[in-house]
C-alpha cells in the first residue's frame, strides 16, 4: 500500500490558477477525502496525483519515490471515474480484463486475431479469468459477466469499475465522484459498501467529493479544499467540531451552521446580538462572526429571542427557522422531539452553551477562546 | 365526407406525381435492362417495345465478357476502393485523434490546413500530382491510382468531429489502463466510431469506384482500368454496333454498388450525403 | 529509482522551497501527438498544398511534360486563354451547363422530398428509387443514355414520335447536345438534393406548423411559405452551392459522349482543362486554366460559407 506526498503542487490553466500550493500527505492505508465546491481544484489534485495532468510546478512522491517522471499506468494506481468510463464495446468481462491483457501479455498477443493463436496465451487467460471470476465473486457482479455497459444499471456499472480498479491490485486507489451519477438512495447503499471495501481491502483510497456528507460517514480523514488552497485536514470529528476557517465550518455540516454578527469588546470578551457570551478571546477588539450548529441551539429558554418563520419536520428530527427581529437574520435550530413543534409565527426564547461557540475573525481565521475572566462572573463572593 | 375525399385525392395525386417521377428516374435502368436482353435485331428497329421477343441476355453477357475483361476491370476496382479506403484510415484515424484530444504545438494551424484542404476540388491538383509521378516513374500502375487519395483531409474532419464526442474519462482511463496514445486510436476511438466508419467508407467506395477522371489520366494498361474505364472503352470500341452487349457491359459494371446500395440503402443515402457536407 | 537518502527529505517539504519540474508525461503526449499526425502531414504536403501551390506556379511557366527546361513567361499563358475563343465557349457552356442545371436539379429535388413527405406511405421505396441514380457509375448510366437518345432507335424520340412530335438528333445537333448533357446532369443530381431537402424537412419542429395552423395558414402554399421555405433557408443554400459546384466539374459525361463536340457546343472548362494538359501535355497552359477554374469554386464556396454565417435560424 502507499503512502502519498504532495510537496507545493501548482496548477493552472490557460492562466487561472487552479492550484495554489498543496502541501499534503496521505498515509498508508487511509481513507481520506478530497472536500470542497465545484471548482476548488480537487479533481484537478486527484488527475495530478493519478499523472493524467503534469503539474506546474511541486512533487509528487509516493512511498518516498518522485513519481512525476512515471506514467499513469505505471504508478501502480487505478482510479474509479466519476462516469465509470467503461469501454462500451466491451463485455463487462473484457472490461475489467483490460489492465491485466495490457500488463501481462505482450503486444504481439495482444493483437485481435493473431493473438489467441499463440501458444502461452492460453495458460495467461486461463489466470486472467481466475482473477476476475474471483474479483466478480467480490463484487457480486459475477452474473453480469457477459452483458456490456449499456445493459448494466448505474449502481452495477460502477461495481464493474471498480473491479477494473482492483484487479490491478494497486498501491492506492483513486476516486473522482464516483457516486454522483446514482441516485439518492443507491448513493447511500453505495457508501457503506465503498467503506466496506476499504476495510476489507485495508488500501489507500483518496475519495473525492463535492458532499460533504459523503465525506463525513466515509473517510478516516477530510482535507477541505476551496479556491484552490487547502485549507484544513483532519479526521471527520475534528473538521466538524474544531473549524480552523469559517468557510469549513460552513460547507461541513447540514443544515449549515448558523453564523451570527457580534463583537470583540475591548476586554476580549465577546457579544453577540447585543448579549454578552461567557466567553473571553485574546484576539484585538473589532467584528466578528461567530457560529453555533443548529443542533447545538437551546429552544425555549435563553437570552435571545426570535419568530418561527418555517418548519421542517423531518419525522425523525425536525428543522426550525427563526427570524431574529431587528437583526434581519435567519437562525436554523434542530429539534429532536417532534411531538411538540412551535406554532408558525410564534415567539421562542433560545440560547446556547459556550462551548458550543465557535468564533472567526473578519478574515474567517478561528479565534482561539478561553473560559471568561472570572472577574465576569456574577457570583457571590464567598467568604 | 369532402375532407376524406380531398385527403384521399391528395394521396392519389401524390402517388401519381412520384411514380411519374420515379418512371423517369428508372427509366435508364429499365431500358439498359431491357437493351440488354434483346438480339441485335430487335435493338436496330424502330418500333419500340420493352419485353424482348427473344430473351438475348445471356448471349449479350457472353459476348461482352468476351469483349472486355469485366471480371477483371471488377476486381481493380475492388483492389482500387479497399486499399484507398484502408490506407484513408489508416493515415486519417490517428491525426484526428491527436486533433481532437491531444494538445500540442501547431495544433490549431494544422485543424485549419485540414478545413483549407476540403476547399480544393480534385481536379486542381491533378497536373501536379500527374507530373510528380511520373518523375517517379509510379504512372500506369495501382500505386497511380491509390496514393493520390490516401489522404483524405475531409475524412481527418469527419473523424475528429466525431471524436470529440467520446468523453475525456475514457481516453483517461485508457491511459491509466497502461494503452499506448497509438492503441487508443484503434482500441478506444475506432469502436466507438463505427457508425461514421461506415458512413466514410461507403462515401469513399462509392466515390472511387465511379471516378472517371483520375484512371483515365494516369492510366494507359487495358489490365489495370476500373470499371467506369471499362464502359468507355468498350462503347469507343463498339462505336454504334452492338448495343446489346454494351448494354450488358453496364449492368455489369453498376451492379456490384447497386445490389450493395439495395441492402443497405439508409448506411448508403448516410455515407453519400456526406459528399454534400464535404 | 532514488536511492535512499531522498526518502528521508521526502518528510514535509516546505511550501516556499517549490520545485519547477518539468512534467515528462506532458510533453510525451506532445510526442505522440506528432507522431500520429506525420503521415497525414507529409501526405497532406505532397498530395494536396503543395500541388495546390504547384498549378498556381505553374501557370507562370512554359512546361510541357517531357520537355528538358521551362521558362517563366509571367502572364502569357492568362493572355493566350484569355485570347482563345474555345476558353470562352467552354467557359460560356459551363455556366450556361450550371444555370441549367442547378435549378432544375434544386427545384426537382426540392418537389420530390416535399411531395415524398406529405404523405406517409412508401417513403422509403420512393426515396431509394430517387437515389438510384446518384449511385450508379455516372460513365455506365451516360453511355445507357446515349443509346436511349439515339435519332433512329432511342427511347426518348421513339416516345416523341409516338406521341406525334418531332424528334431530335440530341447528342449530335450543336443546338441539342448541350442540353442533352443538362438532362443527362439534372437526372444524376436530384436524388442527392432529394436526400439533403429530406434531412432538412425532418428538422423543421411539429409545433411550427401546429402555430401556423393556429395563426389561420391552413392551405399547403401558406404553410410552405410561411413555415417550411424560411426553415428552409440554410439547407437550401447549401444545396444550391454544392450543386453549383458540382456541375462547374463537369466532365465524365462530355469527354464519354461528346468529346466537346458537335462543334465544340459541349466543351466545358475541364474538360478543355484535360486536353490540353493530358493530352496535349501543355502543362503550364493547363494550370492556368485550372487556376480559372479554381477561382470559380472558391467563390462559390466562399459565397456558401459567407451566406450560411448570415443564415437565419433558431433551433
Amino acid at each position: 500500500m502507499a503512502q502519498i506526498e504532495l510537496s507545493a503542487i501548482r496548477k493552472s490553466f490557460d492562466g487561472t490558477d487552479v492550484l495554489k500550493g498543496i502541501d499534503f500527505r496521505i498515509e498508508d492505508g487511509e481513507f481520506i477525502s478530497l472536500v470542497g465546491p465545484s471548482g476548488c481544484g480537487k479533481s484537478t489534485l486527484l488527475r495530478i496525483i493519478a499523472g493524467l495532468e503534469p503539474q506546474n510546478s511541486g512533487e509528487v512522491r509516493i512511498d518516498g519515490h518522485s513519481v512525476d517522471a512515471i506514467r499513469p499506468s505505471a504508478r501502480n494506481l487505478a482510479m474509479v471515474f466519476q462516469s465509470y468510463a467503461l469501454y462500451p464495446h466491451l463485455s463487462t468481462f473484457d472490461n475489467i480484463a483490460v489492465p491485466l491483457r495490457m500488463r501481462r501479455l505482450s503486444a504481439i498477443e495482444r493483437l485481435p486475431l493473431l493473438g489467441p493463436l499463440l501458444p502461452g496465451r492460453r495458460a495467461k487467460e486461463r489466470a486472467i479469468r481466475a482473477d476476475i471470476t474471483a474479483i466478480a465473486e467480490q463484487l457480486d457482479i459475477a452474473p453480469l459477466l457477459r452483458r456490456k455497459p449499456g445493459q448494466l444499471s448505474g449502481g452495477q456499472r460502477q461495481r464493474v469499475a471498480v473491479g477494473r480498479a482492483m484487479v490491478r491490485e494497486p498501491r492506492a486507489f483513486l476516486f473522482d465522484e464516483p457516486l454522483s451519477n446514482l441516485d439518492a438512495k443507491l448513493r447511500v447503499h453505495m457508501r457503506a459498501e465503498l467503506a466496506e471495501l476499504h476495510r476489507r481491502l485495508e488500501a489507500t483510497f483518496v475519495y473525492v467529493t463535492h458532499d460533504q456528507a459523503e465525506a463525513m460517514t466515509m473517510s478516516s480523514r477530510i482535507a477541505v479544499m476551496m479556491g484552490g488552497e487547502l485549507i484544513q485536514a483532519g479526521t471527520p470529528a475534528q473538521i466538524y467540531n474544531d473549524p480552523g476557517d469559517i468557510r469549513v465550518a460552513e460547507f461541513i455540516g447540514s443544515p449549515k451552521i448558523n453564523i451570527l454578527p457580534g463583537r470583540i469588546r475591548k476586554d476580549g470578551g465577546i457579544d453577540v446580538l447585543g448579549t454578552a457570551l461567557r466567553l473571553a478571546c485574546n484576539a484585538t477588539a473589532g467584528d466578528c462572526r461567530v457560529g453555533v450548529r443548529p443542533e447545538r441551539i437551546e429552544l425555549g429558554a435563553g437570552p435571545f429571542s426570535g419568530s418561527v418563520v418555517h418548519l421542517e419536520n423531518l419525522g425523525a428530527e425536525a428543522f426550525v427557522h427563526l427570524a431574529i427581529e431587528g437583526a434581519g437574520l435567519r437562525l436554523i435550530a434542530r429539534l429532536a422531539d417532534v411531538r411538540h413543534l412551535p406554532a408558525m409565527g410564534s415567539t421562542l426564547a433560545f440560547g446556547f452553551a459556550p462551548d458550543a461557540v465557535r468564533v472567526f475573525d473578519p478574515a474567517g481565521k478561528r479565534i482561539e477562546l478561553r473560559a471568561e475572566q472570572p472577574e465576569r462572573i456574577r457570583e457571590p463572593a464567598h467568604v | 365526407m369532402s375532407h376524406t375525399h380531398s385527403v384521399t385525392l391528395r394521396a392519389i395525386l401524390r402517388h401519381v406525381l412520384l411514380i411519374a417521377g420515379a418512371a423517369i428516374m428508372l427509366a435508364p435502368f429499365i431500358w439498359m435492362i431491357s437493351t440488354a436482353s434483346k438480339p441485335q435485331t430487335e435493338i436496330f428497329s424502330s418500333e419500340l417495345h420493352l419485353i424482348p421477343h427473344h430473351f438475348a441476355l445471356a448471349e449479350n453477357l457472353r459476348e461482352a465478357f468476351a469483349k472486355a475483361n469485366l471480371l477483371r476491370f471488377l476486381l481493380n476496382g475492388v483492389i482500387v476502393t479497399i486499399s484507398i479506403f484502408v490506407l484513408q484510415i489508416m493515415v486519417a484515424l490517428p491525426a484526428a485523434y491527436a486533433l481532437a484530444k491531444l494538445r500540442f504545438v501547431g495544433r490549431q494551424t494544422l485543424f485549419a490546413l485540414v478545413l483549407f484542404g476540403i476547399l480544393i476540388p480534385p481536379q486542381a491538383t491533378a497536373i501536379p500530382v500527374f507530373l510528380l509521378l511520373h518523375e517517379v516513374g509510379l504512372l500506369d500502375s495501382y500505386a497511380a491510382l491509390v496514393l493520390p487519395f490516401t489522404i483524405s483531409v475531409f475524412g481527418i474532419f469527419l473523424m475528429r468531429q466525431f471524436f470529440k464526442t467520446v468523453p475525456d474519462d475514457l481516453v483517461d482511463a485508457a491511459r491509466m489502463d497502461g494503452i499506448s496514445e497509438f492503441g487508443i486510436v484503434w482500441r478506444v476511438m475506432l469502436p466507438a466510431a463505427i457508425p461514421a466508419v461506415t458512413a466514410f467508407g461507403i462515401f469513399s467506395v462509392v466515390a472511387h469506384w465511379n471516378d472517371y477522371f483520375w484512371p483515365l489520366i494516369v492510366l494507359n494498361s487495358e489490365q489495370l482500368r476500373t470499371p467506369p474505364l471499362a464502359v468507355a472503352h468498350f462503347r469507343n470500341n463498339e462505336a454504334g454496333t452492338s448495343y446489346g452487349p454494351l448494354m450488358a457491359a453496364a449492368m455489369v459494371i453498376i451492379a456490384p454498388l447497386v445490389i450493395a446500395f439495395l441492402f443497405a440503402q439508409r448506411r448508403f443515402i448516410e455515407g453519400i450525403t456526406l459528399t454534400g457536407i464535404k | 529509482m532514488s536511492d535512499g537518502s531522498m526518502t528521508i527529505d521526502a518528510a514535509i517539504v516546505p511550501a516556499a522551497a517549490a520545485r519547477q519540474t518539468l512534467p515528462a508525461h506532458g510533453s510525451r503526449r506532445a510526442y505522440a501527438a506528432y507522431a500520429l499526425v506525420t503521415p497525414a502531414v507529409a501526405l497532406m504536403l505532397v498530395m494536396l498544398l503543395g500541388p495546390l501551390a504547384g498549378v498556381i506556379a505553374l501557370s507562370f511557366t512554359d512546361y510541357q511534360l517531357g520537355a528538358p527546361h521551362f521558362s517563366w513567361i509571367g502572364l502569357a499563358n492568362y493572355q493566350d486563354l484569355f485570347a482563345d475563343k474555345v476558353f470562352w465557349t467552354a467557359l460560356r457552356n459551363t455556366l450556361t451547363y450550371v444555370v441549367v442545371v442547378v435549378p432544375g436539379a434544386v427545384i426537382a429535388g426540392l418537389g420530390i422530398a416535399l411531395l415524398i413527405q406529405s404523405g406517409t406511405s412508401l417513403r422509403s421505396l420512393y426515396r431509394t428509387i430517387y437515389f438510384l441514380p446518384v449511385m450508379a457509375t455516372l460513365i455506365a448510366m451516360a453511355v445507357v443514355w446515349e443509346f436511349m437518345l439515339h435519332p433512329q432507335f432511342g427511347l426518348v424520340n421513339g416516345l416523341l414520335r409516338g406521341a406525334g412530335l418531332p424528334a431530335f438528333a440530341w447528342l449530335q445537333d450543336r443546338n441539342t447536345a448541350l442540353y442533352a448533357l443538362c438532362a443527362i446532369g439534372i437526372w444524376q443530381a436530384v436524388g442527392f438534393n432529394m436526400v439533403l431537402f429530406l434531412a432538412g424537412l425532418v428538422s423543421i419542429p411539429k409545433q411550427l406548423y401546429e402555430a401556423a395552423e393556429i395563426d389561420g395558414a391552413s392551405s399547403g402554399w401558406a404553410r410552405f411559405r410561411l413555415v417550411t421555405w424560411p426553415m428552409l433557408g440554410p439547407v437550401t443554400t447549401f444545396v444550391v452551392v454544392i450543386s453549383g459546384i458540382r456541375s462547374f466539374q463537369v466532365f465524365d459525361t462530355v469527354h464519354v459522349l461528346t468529346k466537346g463536340g458537335p462543334s465544340k457546343s459541349t466543351e466545358v472548362l475541364i474538360h478543355t482543362m484535360y486536353t490540353e494538359g493530358f493530352e496535349f501535355f501543355r502543362s503550364g497552359y493547363a494550370a492556368a486554366i485550372t487556376v480559372v477554374f479554381l477561382v470559380f469554386v472558391l467563390a462559390l464556396t466562399l459565397i456558401k460559407s459567407r451566406l450560411a454565417d448570415r443564415g437565419v435560424h433558431y433551433t
